[in-house]
């Protein structure tokens, strides 16, 4: 099993964005093509996401969260890679494993952090907790059914279409989740009325406890946007500028009314499917630890510190603002009041 | 007011023309709706008149037409799909159950989730047990779904249009046998109407039994009724609730209290049917008017095969025997 996961890692390289023309322009910077504001906006999203989850799973752990958590941690270049491209009127459908895209799209932290721990000054009155989460202020919602997303998606496709403009659907899902018949009926119907979605797979290589190996037909998720007669491509998903650069094409084709375009993003959980599973039946601790050395938080960093986009200092200015963020929210979630019987019969 | 004679099948298609010619919001959706007119040729002419990005013609994807229809109304727009039969409606549990009327209560009145699907009744032809079946009692029983069951051309089309303006996610049911237009005429005013839902019709007043009928059920039981009037000298009210999600309880309370004997009368199973909801909420409320049991009349628990439905669908004389063992007793 092992070995099969490296060749799939090995195979990876393949999907680095090597050579890409560098532009000379004062704007972009080092040996990116791109400009500085957006690698820092991605690099801040990586640290978000890393010390959320990582937060969360503490207090989850000390029995402070109620329900259950799906942590993200390894996962944060796919969302961090993806965030430049979101406007605000986007809709964005997440997924179990997506509380980082809400914050991502706009959801402010307390509101989010508070929801999470059920609070009634949650983002949703503290009824839909980490796997349910709508904000429509910002159009992301999500859903706890693995694959209902789909059909959503072809539904706010269609509104973006009748509504004329540019506006666009992100439709984020996991490997597992393209075994649906949603994933099937919606990715046909999205390319037969050419719909302005961008479906962004996260192969995972696992679905719950099960390796994507035992259950699905392709090993590369993205083979099967070809049936649709869609164009897909295949990217590193450690590597947050691959991620960039391939939905930022995807996004322009889809702003530009051309049609959907699936966008497979190679990745891997650090931890199980929620957190405390026992992962060790399932996979090695060799592979989690050779997936961990391509950490983004870690080989990002460093590859930014080398271009000189980021300084040792800009890094504790961004960990230390990140840090405060996080404990204010933390603050204003547990100071805030539960729901109460009365509230449970508003919005009926 | 002035008045015009109209079928059910074209009631149903002036609510649809007349909402969709109001609110640019409206959009058809579903199985052969636009080009094909329809498998019943109920939405006939909405295509050339509203063009194919308001009457849209889907795949063969139940499910993800609801969930597409979920997408719409979040964003704004108010889809009316069709699925083509009933028991279809397995099909699209996901995007209707654990979606659209879920999600304007768990993200805290966010979103709201206006939709409409009308779903075809077809029993009494024939077709078997995936296509024939009455499934309402499903979905009556989850919250914040409501649920259509009009028997007249006036209640079609002044329903339909309230579904269509309604926040939150109704089944529109139409049966097979209100298609043909000959015996489906009715009266309708010409202006614009609405019937507000939860407001049942009472179609016939009596004083010894309270028979609750929907779809088919009421023609039949008004004219058991009469039949029971002369041959008998039984006077029976018939209600028609008209919706049963939300269900006008008062109504037919008020009318148990002055017959202390009811019977209901549906076409769904009658395990945990439509009945079993109404009789007991009438025990619950008002068993103290209760001069007798409650009797339900509906089709028998066996699956329906092409060729059963003669022995297993309720009929006028079953509503008959029903009504009699009450209150000959
Ligand atoms: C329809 C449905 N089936 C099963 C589940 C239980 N479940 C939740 S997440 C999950 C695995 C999903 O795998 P994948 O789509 O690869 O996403 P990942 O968890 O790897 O991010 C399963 C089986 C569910 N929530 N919904
Ligand atoms: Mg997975």
């Amino acid at each position: 099993m092992l070995e099969f996961k490296l060749l799939a890692m090995k195979k990876l390289n393949n999907y680095h964005p090597k050579s890409k023309v560098r532009v000379k322009n004062k704007n972009l910077i080092g040996g990116f093509n791109m400009e500085k504001e957006i690698l820092i906006k991605i690099y801040q999203n990586i640290v978000l996401l890393r010390k959320l989850d990582e937060k969360l799973i503490e207090l989850f752990t000390a029995g402070k969260l109620p329900g259950w958590i799906h942590p993200y941690v390894g996962q944060e270049a796919v969302v961090a890679g993806i965030s430049p491209h979101v406007r605000k009127e986007d809709f964005f459908c997440a997924t179990h494993r997506g509380r980082a895209f809400h914050v991502v799209k706009g959801t402010p932290l307390r509101s989010f952090v508070a929801e999470l721990l059920g609070k009634k000054t949650g983002v949703n009155k503290g009824r839909a907790g980490e796997m349910h989460i709508t904000n429509w202020e910002v159009y992301s919602t999500s859903s706890g059914i693995v694959g209902a997303t789909f059909p959503m998606a072809v539904g706010f496709g269609l509104a973006c279409k009748l509504e004329g403009g540019d506006r666009i659907v992100f439709c984020t899902f996991g490997d597992g989740a393209s075994n649906r018949g949603t994933f099937h009926e919606s990715l046909n119907m999205a390319s037969v009325w050419k719909l302005p979605i961008v479906f962004i797979c996260e192969n995972n290589l696992y679905a719950q406890f099960t390796p994507s190996r035992l259950t699905t037909a392709v090993s590369d998720i993205a083979q099967r946007a070809s049936a649709y007669n869609m164009p897909s491509k295949i990217v590193d998903g450690m590597d947050p500028i691959a991620v960039y650069e391939a939905v930022g094409e995807a996004v322009e084709r889809a702003r530009k009314r051309e049609g959907p375009t699936l966008v497979e993003c190679k990745t891997y959980r650090y931890h199980g499917h929620f957190y405390g599973d026992k992962w060790e039946t399932y996979r090695s601790p060799e592979e989690v630890e050779a997936w961990k050395k391509r950490d983004p938080t870690v080989t990002f960093k460093e590859r930014l510190l080398k271009e000189g986009v980021l300084t040792e200092s800009l890094v504790k200015e961004i960990e230390g603002r990140i840090d405060s963020q996080i404990e204010d929210a933390l603050k204003f979630a547990f100071e805030s009041p539960e729901p109460s019987l009365e509230d449970i019969y508003e919005d009926l | 007011m002035a008045k015009k004679t109209i079928a059910y099948i074209d009631a149903i298609r002036e609510a649809l023309r007349e909402e969709m010619a109001r609110d640019p919001k409206v959009i058809i959706m579903g199985e052969d709706v636009g080009l094909g007119q329809g498998a019943f040729t109920v939405t006939k002419g909405l295509y050339q008149e509203f063009g194919k990005d308001r009457v849209i013609d889907t795949p063969i994807s139940e499910e993800s037409i609801i969930g597409a229809c979920v997408g719409l109304a979040m964003a704004g727009f108010r889809p009316v799909a069709e699925i083509m039969f009933n028991p279809f409606m397995a099909l699209v549990m996901d995007p209707l159950i654990n979606h659209a009327a879920c999600y304007r209560y768990v993200s805290g009145g966010q979103v709201k989730v206006p939709m409409v699907i009308r779903t075809l009744v077809c029993q009494g032809r024939g077709a078997g047990h995936d296509h024939a079946p009455f499934y309402a009692s499903w979905f009556m029983h989850i919250p914040c779904l409501r649920v259509i069951v009009p028997s007249t051309p006036y209640d079609a089309k002044g329903l339909l249009k309230t579904a269509i303006r309604d926040d939150y996610p109704c089944i529109f049911y139409e049966h097979i046998d209100f298609y043909p237009r000959k015996p489906n005429l009715g009266e309708i005013p010409e202006e614009e109407y609405l019937i507000p839902f939860g407001e049942a019709d009472i179609k016939r007043e009596g004083s010894d039994v309270t028979v609750v009928a929907i779809l088919t059920g009421v023609k039949a039981s008004l004219s058991a009724a009469e039949k029971l009037e002369k041959e008998e000298g039984i006077s029976v009210e018939v209600i028609d609730p008209r919706t049963l999600a939300p269900l006008d309880k008062q109504t037919i309370l008020n009318s148990v209290k002055k017959t202390g004997r009811l019977v209901v009368v549906e076409t769904d199973f009658k395990t945990a049917g439509v009945g079993a909801e109404i009789a007991a909420m009438v025990v619950e409320e008002a068993l103290e008017y209760l001069d007798a049991p409650v009797k339900r009349v509906a089709t028998k628990d066996i699956p329906i095969s092409f060729t059963n439905e003669k022995y297993i669908l309720p009929d006028e004389q079953a509503i008959v025997k029903a009504v009699k063992e009450l209150v000959l007793k």
